[in-house]
Order: structure tokens, then C-alpha cells, then sequence
């Protein structure tokens, strides 16, 4: 059975101007110990798909679908659920963790906090946990007495990992936690969670726009655009062979240096996101994509199969030209 | 011919009551129509160094030579300087003010410099900067724009006094993927079109590789690796650079370095990275019978000269 299984959730945020759909029905599911890419630029709906999971949302935005976690879904979960799950079953690696750490308490507290507020530890097995956890995340235990503005960058999103694993966790939703930093503070950071999700078996959702650092974490991946998945499917055959003209953009948007392809050849995407009040018809995606054709305007588009398993899906009406009978 | 040249660089600061080498002895030199990418981690001194270039911080010692005069740092000798040489900063949205419109951001500069035709100067700069056509963004304000398009008003603020070089500071570290690549294009464009010069300050190797023609590695107030961008990245020979080029996410064979970059104010002894070098902690560096030299016998600094060069023991071995 699947750890986290999504049908059909949309997003929409109420603003004076009418409904703004962030999210416009996604369905996919999480194979525990799976760990799942999800790609996009800004706007596309990424963050809020993540910030829906575990109902971190504002008021004004409005969630619908269904969001099973072992099963159980978390739009229908009471409060007092909802509080058990958060951390416990699902914890969250915010980006910034510069703003997601509070100044004024210790790094000790902090870390301790869900598992006291949870119930799962004494404030004694806290404290031990606590150096555990800071060793595991290669912080000396010293560092547990400290605030977070004494660390640097790579530390603070070192913290932000110790917190999430703090209780536990099935699951666990990294939105990009390692942008703002350094390659190799990068590297190290990576490594960890890389080593971690495989010694404690935990799901994972990581949201970044840099899909070669996705492909070498994740073994699958989904691209988003307008609210929607455009394309899905095992990690490296959605970066190294996208079917997706949007997919493809990101993809060579992060040269592989010693590629002769890139050199002094930056590539990008003309044009801007759409605006969520008024989508193009059709392929969201025709006014950018740079292989439209004169139907793209008004096709409707659905996740096809892109490969011949059904593995891997692209939203694209050349991949249904190409595979379907 | 050379633009832009630092000659044994030297800047230090108190910090904590000990002193900070952040531009710890540097020769770069950035040539006309040359684009250069200066790579390392923060607090490495790259900032540092692009803001002594720019005239913003006094070396300690040694000097900045523009078109082979040293810099003079009176105010009216600046602020001729800084219409030939204009600074992009990362961040559009830091940068810009949120209550000027695009036509009062980009018209900054030529009313400091009181230059006549105002109006003409900034539709230009827009649509040099591909903010096209520029009477639709005139009125608008930064909150309205997305983030490539604030991001080409920054430059099109730099490209109004007609400079003949660029720095830019991670001109799209905070920008996304898609976008990226059009602002590194345009850059490009303006060296095609304008001749302009530029020195691109980044963390982000791929970017040399996209725009560069030269590119130098700097770790802890000294660039240790400098060459033409198809050597020192598909051949580094210095450990740091391979390091860095082996933590890329496609690479076979990560080398992830412990720690963080260290600090200005305790520089070791020897070579200045050799406590986290790769090569010496493998033991290669004693089989070669350099590791003691790595650990007491500093490098010299590297010459500005636009060939390959590594300030290593064991790569001179």
C-alpha cells in the first residue's frame, strides 16, 4: 500500500479579485521508503502542493480532493489528529531556515519540542535524543546550548533536518532545502538526508527548480506548470530523456559542465508563467512552448504514457501522437 | 588589452578583535570584451575583492589599475570611474527601490551623471536589456514584474551610462531555472553587441562554463586555480577545484570536503587549504614527497596572465 496517496487535489486561494487556482488536480501516490521529486518554476504550485499535505496552509486558500496518509485522510482529520500526524507521522524541511528557526530559543529546545508536545519523550530522553539526532546530523553537541544565529547556512538546514527527524517521521517534505547554499555545503547536506532516508527507511518529498540535484536524489520525479503535473516518472529517465517540452527546458536549464552542447550556450525559456486568473486554453503551456503546433491552443491535455510500462507520463499531445496505437 | 587588472591585492579587516585577510594577495586581470567568472564559496573574499575592484573598499596594500591607471579614490575620480564600470547586484528585489517605477530606476544613473536625453537613454538601456518594447515597462513597478524582468531593469540600470564593464554578483542565484539561462544569454549578447566586459562573482560553476572565457578559483583571499574555462573545469589541477567539480550532481565520483570554508582571520600555515585537502589526506601528497611542503611552505601568488595556472605543491610536483 502507498505511504501517501493524492487524488485530484486542487488549491485555490480566495483574493478580492475572484479564486486563484494554485493547484488544479493532482493525483499521485508514495511507495514507502520512495522518495519523490517535484519541479517547477515559481508559481507553479509546488510549495503549495506541499504546504497542502500537512494542512499548512492560510485560511483563505481552499483544498480539495483527497490526501490519504497511510490511508487516512488529512482534509477529514480533527484537529487534535491533525496536531499527531504533523511531525510524528509527516514532518517538514522548510527553505530558509534562517526565518524557519526561532532566534530566541535554543537549538536544544527547538529540536526537543515536538517530541515533548508529542508525548513521545520525557524532557531526560529529549535531551538524549536531542544529542543523538545532532550527532547524526554531523553538528558537535555543543552546538545544542546555542541560538541559530551562531551557525552558518549549512548548520542552520543541518538543525532544520535534526527537528524534522525528531519524532520519527514515514514521511518527510524537503522544499528546497538546500538552495542558498554553497556547492559543497550543498553536497554535505545532500549526503545526509541521502544517507538518513536510507538508514531510517522514510519517505520523501523534496521541491526544488534544480532538476539534476532532483534526478540525484530522487527516484521519481514530477514536473509541475500551472498547477498541474505535466510529467512523471523514474528520475533519470524524465531528466536525461524528458518527453515534456517544459521538462526539457528545466532540465538543460543547468549545464553539465564539460558538455560541448552548453558551452558559452546558456539555455532558457522565453516568456513568463502564466497568470493563474487567466490560463491559456488548451496546453497551458503553448504561448511558451517552443514546439507548438496549431492545435496546442485548444487540445485538451491529460498525463499520457510516455514510455511503453506507463511508467512515465507526459502531458503532451506529441506523446500521445508517439505512443498511443 | 587589459581593463581591469588587481595587482597583489591585499584587504584585511578587524573582526572580533583579530584581523580578517578576506583579499589575502591577488593578480586578476579582466580583458576587453573578456567575460571572467571569479568561483569560490562565501567568505572565500570574492565579494570582497569585486567590491575593491569597484572602488567600494580601499586595499590594504597592493592596487587596482583601470585601463593601466591606478584607481584614484577621490569622489569626483569614482564617479567617473563608475560610469565605465557598473555594478549588477544579485537579488533584484533588494536592489530595486519598491516605489520608484522602472523608469525612475534605470534613469538613476545618467541624472547622477546629468546626462542629457534622458528619456532616450533609458528606452535604450530597456531594450538592450531585452525589455521589449520599453515604453510598456516604463510605468511599472518592481512588485508588477517577475523576477527575470526585475532582474533585466538592474541591468538595463547598469547599461544606461554606457559602461565598458560589468560586475555582477550572482546576477541569478535568485532566479529560476528557466530564467536563468536568458539572463546568462543576454549577457552574452551585450559582449557580442556592446563589446562589454565582464566579471561575473558566482558560486555557481555552471555558469562559468555557460558565459565564461576565463575563470578563477579563489579559496580563503587567494585564487589558487585561474585558466581558460575548458582547462580548469574539464582538467582542474588543483585539488579545490576538482573538489568542487566532483560535488556537481552528475558527477561519478563526489569528493564532499568536511567543514565549512574556514576563516579569514586563522589563514593556516603552508598551502592555505591543505587541513582539508583531499590529495594530502589520501595520502597522495607523501607519496609525491610533498606533504610537508603542503603543510609548511606557502605558495606564491599566481601572475594575472591570461594562461593556465595552480598554486599547488603537488600539482607543481
Amino acid at each position: 500500500m502507498s505511504l501517501l496517496e493524492l487524488r485530484d487535489v486542487a488549491v485555490s486561494y480566495r483574493i478580492p479579485a475572484g479564486e486563484v487556482p494554485a493547484v488544479r488536480g493532482v493525483s499521485l501516490s508514495l511507495a514507502p521508503g520512495e522518495a519523490l521529486g517535484l519541479a517547477g518554476e515559481s508559481g507553479s504550485g509546488k510549495s503549495t502542493l506541499a504546504m497542502a499535505l500537512l494542512r499548512l496552509l492560510p485560511r483563505d486558500a481552499e483544498v480539495t480532493g483527497e490526501i490519504l496518509l497511510d490511508g487516512e485522510d488529512v482534509l477529514a482529520m480533527k484537529w487534535g489528529r491533525l496536531r499527531a500526524v504533523r511531525w510524528a507521522s509527516a514532518s517538514m524541511v522548510f527553505q530558509g531556515a534562517q526565518h524557519a528557526l526561532n532566534p530566541v530559543r535554543r537549538i536544544e529546545d527547538q529540536i526537543a519540542e515536538p517530541m515533548l508536545v508529542h508525548g513521545l519523550a520525557t524532557p531526560a530522553e529529549a535531551k538524549r535524543r536531542v544529542a543523538e539526532l545532532l550527532e547524526q546530523v554531523g553538528l558537535p553537541a555543543w552546538r545544542a546550548r546555542g541560538y541559530s544565529h551562531e551557525l552558518s547556512g549549512g548548520q542552520r538546514q543541518r538543525v532544520m533536518i535534526a527537528m524534522a527527524l525528531a519524532c520519527s517521521p514515514r514521511l518527510i517534505i524537503a522544499d528546497e532545502p538546500t538552495t542558498a547554499l554553497d556547492v559543497m555545503i550543498q553536497a554535505q547536506v545532500l549526503q545526509l538526508m541521502r544517507s538518513l532516508i536510507a538508514e531510517h527507511e522514510v519517505s520523501l518529498i523534496m521541491i526544488s527548480h534544480d532538476l539534476s540535484v532532483l534526478a540525484s536524489m530522487c527516484d521519481r520525479l514530477a514536473i509541475m506548470y500551472a498547477g498541474r503535473i505535466v510529467e512523471s516518472g523514474p528520475a533519470h529517465e524524465v531528466f536525461a530523456g524528458a518527453s515534456h517540452p517544459y521538462s526539457r527546458a528545466l532540465a538543460a536549464a543547468f549545464p553539465t559542465v564539460g558538455d560541448p552542447a552548453s558551452r558559452l550556450a546558456p539555455q532558457g525559456l522565453g516568456g513568463d508563467p502564466p497568470d493563474p486568473l487567466h490560463l491559456p486554453t488548451g496546453c497551458s503551456f503553448h504561448p511558451r512552448c517552443p514546439v507548438a503546433g496549431p492545435d496546442c491552443a485548444s487540445a485538451e491535455v491529460e498525463l499520457w504514457p510516455a514510455n511503453p510500462s506507463g511508467s512515465h507520463t507526459a502531458a503532451c499531445v506529441n506523446v500521445r501522437s508517439e505512443v498511443a496505437p | 588589452m587589459t581593463l581591469l587588472e588587481a595587482r597583489d591585492l591585499h584587504v584585511g579587516f578587524a573582526s572580533h578583535g583579530r584581523r580578517a585577510r578576506a583579499v589575502d594577495g591577488v593578480n586578476l586581470a579582466v580583458g576587453e570584451g573578456e567575460i571572467v567568472a571569479l568561483v569560490g564559496e562565501s567568505g572565500c573574499g570574492k565579494t570582497t575583492l569585486a567590491r575593491t575592484l569597484l572602488g567600494l573598499e580601499r586595499p590594504t596594500s597592493g592596487s587596482v589599475l583601470y585601463g593601466g591607471a591606478p584607481l584614484a579614490y577621490s569622489s569626483r575620480a569614482l564617479k567617473a570611474y563608475r560610469r565605465e564600470v557598473q555594478l549588477v547586484l544579485q537579488d533584484p528585489m533588494g536592489s530595486l527601490n519598491p516605489r520608484h517605477t522602472v523608469y525612475e530606476a534605470v534613469a538613476e544613473g545618467p541624472r547622477i551623471h546629468r546626462l542629457t536625453g534622458e528619456r532616450e537613454l533609458v528606452a535604450e538601456a530597456l531594450s538592450r536589456a531585452g525589455l521589449r518594447p520599453p515604453e510598456r515597462f516604463l510605468d511599472s513597478f518592481p512588485h508588477q514584474l517577475s523576477g527575470g524582468q526585475r532582474q533585466r531593469v538592474v541591468i538595463a540600470g547598469a547599461l544606461a551610462l554606457n559602461p565598458r564593464l560589468l560586475i555582477a554578483d550572482e546576477p541569478v542565484a535568485s532566479l529560476d531555472a528557466s530564467v536563468r539561462g536568458e539572463i546568462l544569454a543576454l549577457l552574452l549578447r551585450l559582449r557580442a553587441d556592446l563589446g562589454l566586459s565582464a566579471l561575473v562573482v558566482t558560486h555557481d560553476l555552471g555558469l562559468a562554463w555557460n558565459i565564461a572565457d576565463r575563470v578563477a578559483v579563489m579559496y580563503l583571499g587567494r585564487i589558487v586555480e585561474t585558466g581558460p574555462v575548458e582547462q580548469v573545469l574539464t582538467a582542474p589541477s588543483h585539488p579545490y577545484t576538482q573538489a568542487l567539480l566532483s560535488v556537481l550532481p552528475e558527477s561519478p565520483a563526489p569528493v564532499i570536503l568536511a567543514g565549512e570554508p574556514p576563516d579569514a582571520t586563522r589563514v593556516p600555515g603552508g598551502c592555505r587549504f591543505h587541513p582539508r585537502c583531499q590529495v594530502l589526506a589520501g595520502g597522495a601528497a607523501a607519496e609525491a614527497g610533498v606533504d610537508s611542503a603542503c603543510r609548511s611552505q606557502a605558495l606564491t601568488v599566481l601572475p594575472a596572465s591570461p594562461e593556465a595556472h595552480t598554486a599547488c605543491h603537488y600539482a607543481a610536483r
